[in-house]
């Protein structure tokens, strides 16, 4: 098997050589074994170029081994289930899977972008900056656009789902390493509930790639003992293959994991990714370091890898990264990885060391057994253009060559830079730390705790130790161990940074965006030495990486040419999220039918019977119209408009908001929140009014009615029962604790229908519910309760359509049979529903105020000619004082108008500006605008309602309407269009 | 995610609730006699505290009631919640932050 693997070592790695796993990668097969990831068995199989770069679409190879990776971003499935930008070392390799490059056309191996590369001098930081304003951005935009962004979108709806899961824990855990697992045995003893997130698919974190030695056993019997007794403690949940990728007030993490293999054989039950929020008592950090890459020219050739993931892809996944492997540091850590290569029978080149001198127990042991060590050297540069060959060797400030080496791998050990996204995030202040030559957390929030790597323990004691403290912290056990509120650090690399100088080969900084040295010198020549604007300018550390690997080097950068220390620059500002998270697993179950929720009359059923036309209304499913044997939309409202006014109609008002108002201070909490008198009101009758806020400005309308004793039916508009039951709530638990008042809302316990037309009381006279509706038992603007069928019958006499119109409300569940009733008693009369877009055409003609369409966020009812009410209403209301307000009683308000049009066939059209009668086109001063217009089937032209300046005094002008370039001379007029003295609503 | 104790339900997620703004706001009365400029600092104006922030809820998709809520404005840490009908809680500024 391994023959076909000619980079995998014979023997070693946690890997399964038993379970062969076959793959493809850009079309063609290859075989790994489970335990892989999909960068390893890429790795095994001798693969060396898997992208390219986003800008230059230079060859890139595997750098790292974790979350850090940010060249090896491929796209994973086929067809709907294809995902773009997933990064190959977090891919756990699995049968069938199929992988392809990205960014590259026509492949990877050759890729026509990379022109781009050999014309670099041409597109430096800022190019785009500077070069595409002239003559215009949008000249430019539509293949800037084409060439941007990484991946495609896959060709159909995503057809896996994703749960969302919320768990509370008194200690979260982040980071599955020792330092965790410490922290996570400590913090569990008792009876804490413990949640561990580990983004690897195994526990252990550098345990599994690294030797090492614990109360004198070995890393792996440690680890092994341990996450035993974590499974079998009850008070413990450890996640893999789940990333903390964002923190949130009141210590809420967000945390992805990938669940299931659905993709990988196309079955099975369980979502694809589960989003976890975290509610924690306390927050245990030990998220681990990510190593640093050193800078050198041409540091970006496939090949060149962080010497950790060198190290990793030897020990864990039995894979020789290379056949002939060069290290290059400026601490101790890289000699483990040269002590691990050689032990695994990897030929390793030299170790280039750029410290001055090497007093080191490692370098004397690497000499002893014969190996080259530089001390006080750098790689210079390197050659091979898909898979690097050699590396030239310099003494440190790049004038003395000292050798040039054959490699086709370079280890780089450019340091650690702890993982403190997630401890920002948290508030978390950071300190730069020379001996270890990286941010550490420094001010520690409190509930939170850092230990391992991220908090500086470089040794495995250390991290342990810390661990342990911080668990014990933590769960608040009895509290022996006072949090820290500051990180130490502990022990020193021996780091000796060498430096970046300016050569005239191209040395990279960011190698997903190609943001190299140079790209800092122009930066810093001009003048953006806030590391903010750096990151900015140049674009280092977005997208993919995050700063994972760049940010650190970009600001070493900065610091050296601005003369400042790394702390006096700082770093940018780390935010959510730490690693991509899927849109779909954002969005959890809301979507498709579940992404808002949808209200149904009680008579939906019946309207679907009709053929109804439905629409979202707000949160309301509505009838539209109701089209009959193909007539279109514009006919079907005709139809029934003109129906509505010869002879009757049924229209589904069931979303008309409803609120019971009870109690002996009803009366006086209604007159305090109608601009309209409320206390005069007698039992049985009804009343229009406009609701105002404390602003004076109007917020809602609808028909108030009292029924017997203190009890009052509140109707507000369909969009506004929820906004306003809350808004009167809130007055009478805040501002009026006195008034006794109770509120109901009951908008969904009544189905309301209105009955409309000059026919309307000839029908209901045939349902024989016990009410008088002669017009003099039952007046314009009434209310009376009946029975009908053995159903409680509220009939309220007020109109919306200009018409007589009685609204009858039964309870909910009985409003099917009632209407069926209608429908069938009317037959003779020839009665059709209506739906909500022929309303609007009646209400339109009729010249009636909808509040939200024909009011703005600055209306007062002066505006829409009810000051006169204003003025003349005893007491105190809401907006009272703010009406007389020099802003609310001046000159030039847009007031509430009808506009007829004057020439025949002329169109209005809501949205159009009023412009004066001296302008016949654009530009010209707005003077308002037409907020409401159709054409009228009953008066055969257009109408429209508008708010103009002034628009009260001045009926009877003629002004202009311009609208999408043409302009319509149009009258402004009172907005009753249709019977302005109102005969009819008497009838 | 702010968690907030509602105190009639108890402790909820944030996405039930909904805020109210500054608590605390005296209208004056008698409000025909407010100057111009008075009334507008009513309408118009809030403070934007760094700090302890006093502020009116509801429990929308709970039990509906409103009440009030120290906030500090930079951690988000809540130091109290109280009642409509109680008095402001006296709040050590200094542990606040």
């Amino acid at each position: 098997m391994s023959n076909t693997q000619p980079m995998r070592l014979e023997t070693g790695g946690r890997i399964d050589r038993e379970k062969p796993l076959s793959f493809s990668f850009d079309g063609k097969q290859y075989n790994g074994f489970a335990g892989d990831t999909l960068a390893s068995a890429l790795l095994a199989n001798g693969v060396r170029v898997v992208g390219r770069s986003f800008k230059y679409h230079r060859p890139r190879g595997i750098l790292a081994a974790g979350a850090e990776e940010c060249n090896a971003l491929v796209t994973v499935g086929r067809g709907a289930l294809e995902e773009p930008n997933i990064r190959a070392t977090m891919q756990p390799l699995y049968d069938g899977l199929e992988a392809r490059s990205q960014n590259c056309w026509p492949g990877v191996k050759f890729d026509i972008g990379r022109s781009l590369d050999y014309l670099h001098f041409l597109w430096p930081a800022g190019f785009y900056n500077k070069t595409f304003i002239w003559p215009h951005w949008h000249w430019y935009e539509g293949f800037i656009r084409r060439m941007s962004g990484l991946g495609k979108l896959p060709p159909a709806d995503d057809p896996d789902h994703y749960m969302h899961h919320n768990v509370h824990c008194d200690v979260l855990i982040v980071g599955g390493g020792p330092a965790g697992l410490s922290a996570a045995l400590a913090a569990s003893e008792n009876t804490a509930r413990v949640a561990v997130i580990e983004q690897d698919s195994r526990l252990g974190g550098s345990l599994l790639w690294s030797e090492g030695n614990i109360n004198g056993e070995r890393g792996d019997a440690w680890l092994e003992e341990t996450v035993r007794v974590l499974r079998q403690r009850d008070n413990v949940t450890l996640l893999t293959n789940t990333t903390a990728s964002a923190w949130f007030d009141h210590r809420m993490v967000i945390a992805c994991e990938m669940v299931s293999d659905r993709r990988a054989t196309g079955e099975g039950e369980g979502p694809r990714q589960r989003l976890w929020k975290v509610h924690a008592r306390e927050i245990v950090l030990a998220t681990g370091a990510i190593e640093q890459p050193l800078v050198f020219a041409n540091n970006d050739r496939p090949g060149i890898m962080l010497a950790s993931a060198v190290k990793q892809y030897c020990n864990r996944y039995a894979v020789a990264p290379g056949m002939r492997i060069a290290i290059a540091t400026n601490n101790d850590s890289a000699y483990g990885v040269a002590g691990a290569l050689m032990s695994a029978g990897v030929d390793v080149a030299a170790m280039i060391d750029a410290r001055q001198s090497l007093a080191g127990e490692g370098a004397r042991a690497l000499r002893d057994q014969g190996m080259t060590v530089f001390h006080n050297a750098i790689p210079l540069d390197c050659r091979g253009d898909r898979g690097v060959r050699s590396v030239s060797v310099a003494r440190r400030g790049g004038e003395e060559r000292l050798a040039t080496l054959e490699c086709d791998c370079i280890a780089m050990a450019g340091g650690w830079q702890p993982a403190v996204h997630l401890f920002t995030q948290a508030r978390g202040r950071l300190r730069y730390d020379p001996s270890l030559g990286a941010f550490l957390p420094d001010e520690i929030p409190p509930h939170v705790h850092v230990a391992g790597m991220v908090a500086g323990a470089l040794t495995l004691d250390m991290a342990l130790e810390q661990g342990r403290e911080a668990g014990l912290a933590a769960a608040g056990d009895g509290l022996q161990v006072r949090p820290r509120t500051r990180s130490k650090s502990t022990g020193a690399l021996h780091m000796e940074r060498a430096g970046c100088e300016h050569r005239p080969d191209r040395q990279w900084i960011d190698f997903q965006y190609d943001v190299t040295l140079q790209d800092i010198d122009i930066a810093v020549a001009e003048n953006y030495t806030s590391v903010e604007h750096l990151k900015r300018y140049t674009t280092t550390g977005m997208s993919v990486d995050q700063g994972k690997t760049s940010n650190v080097n970009a600001l070493l950068a900065l610091a050296e040419r601005t003369g400042r220390t790394p702390g006096e620059v700082g770093t940018t500002t780390f935010r959510p999220f730490y690693m991509p998270v899927t849109l779909g697993a954002l969005a959890g179950r809301d979507r498709g039918e579940f992404y808002a929720p949808v209200q149904r009359s009680p008579l939906f059923a019946c309207h679907e019977q009709l053929n109804a036309q439905f629409e979202d209304y707000g949160t309301w499913r509505r009838p539209r119209v109701y089209p009959r044997n193909g007539e279109s939309e514009q006919q079907a409202v005709a139809r029934e408009a003109v129906a509505a006014r010869t002879s009757v109609v049924v229209f589904d008002g069931s979303p008309l908001g409803k609120i019971e108002v009870y109690g002996p201070g009803a009366a006086e909490f209604l007159n305090r929140v109608y601009l309209n008198n409320v206390t005069s009101l007698e039992t049985g009758r009804a009343r229009y009014g406009l609701m105002l806020n404390e602003n004076g400005i109007i917020i809602d309308d609808g028909i108030f009615a009292r029924l017997p004793d203190d009890h009052y039916l509140v109707h507000t508009t369909s969009a506004g029962a929820n906004r306003i039951h809350a808004w009167m709530e809130a007055l009478l638990q805040g501002d009026w604790p006195d008034l006794d008042v109770l509120l109901t809302p009951v908008t969904s316990q009544w189905a309301n229908i209105a009955v409309s037309g000059p026919r309307a009381r000839e029908l209901l006279e045939r349902l024989e519910a016990g009410i008088d509706i002669s017009n003099n038992g039952m007046p314009h603007m009434s209310i009376a309760t009946g029975t009908v069928e053995n159903m409680p019958l509220r009939v309220l006499r007020a109109s919306f359509t200009g018409e007589l119109c009685y609204e009858l409300n039964v309870p909910a569940d009985r409003g099917a049979a009632l209407w069926g009733r209608l429908m069938q008693l009317g037959e003779d009369l020839q009665i059709m529903p209506i739906g909500v877009e022929t309303l609007g055409v009646l209400r339109t003609e009729k010249g009636y105020l909808h509040v939200g369409s024909d009011t703005d966020g600055n209306t007062t009812p002066g505006d829409v000619g009810w000051g006169h009410v204003a003025d003349r209403k005893q007491g105190e209301f809401l907006g009272k004082r703010s009406l007389s307000r020099t802003h609310n009683t001046s000159y030039g308000r847009l007031e509430f108008v009808g506009l007829t049009p004057v020439q025949d066939g002329s169109v209005l059209a809501a949205g159009a500006h009023v412009i004066g009668a001296e302008h016949t086109g654009a530009p010209a001063p707005t003077q308002g605008y037409v907020t409401s217009a159709c054409y009228s089937p009953n008066l055969r032209r257009y109408v429209g309602l508008g708010l103009v300046q002034d628009g009260s005094r001045r009926q009877g002008e003629t002004v202009n309407v311009y609208d999408n370039g043409q302009v319509h001379p149009a009258q402004l007029s009172t907005p009753a269009a249709w019977d302005p003295e109102g005969d009819r609503l008497h009838a | 995610m702010f968690r907030i104790s509602c105190p009639f339900c108890g402790e909820r997620d944030e996405n039930e609730f909904v805020c109210g703004g500054q608590a605390h706001i005296a209208r004056p009365e008698p409000a025909e006699q407010v100057s111009e400029r008075d009334w507008a600092e009513y309408l118009f104006f809030r403070d934007n505290p760094k700090g302890l922030h006093f502020e009116r809820w509801q429990h929308r998709y709970g039990c509906r009631q409103w009440f009030n809520i120290v906030r500090h404005t930079v951690s988000h840490e809540i130091l109290a919640v109280y009642r409509l009908d109680e008095a402001p809680p006296d709040v050590d500024r200094e542990e606040a932050v």
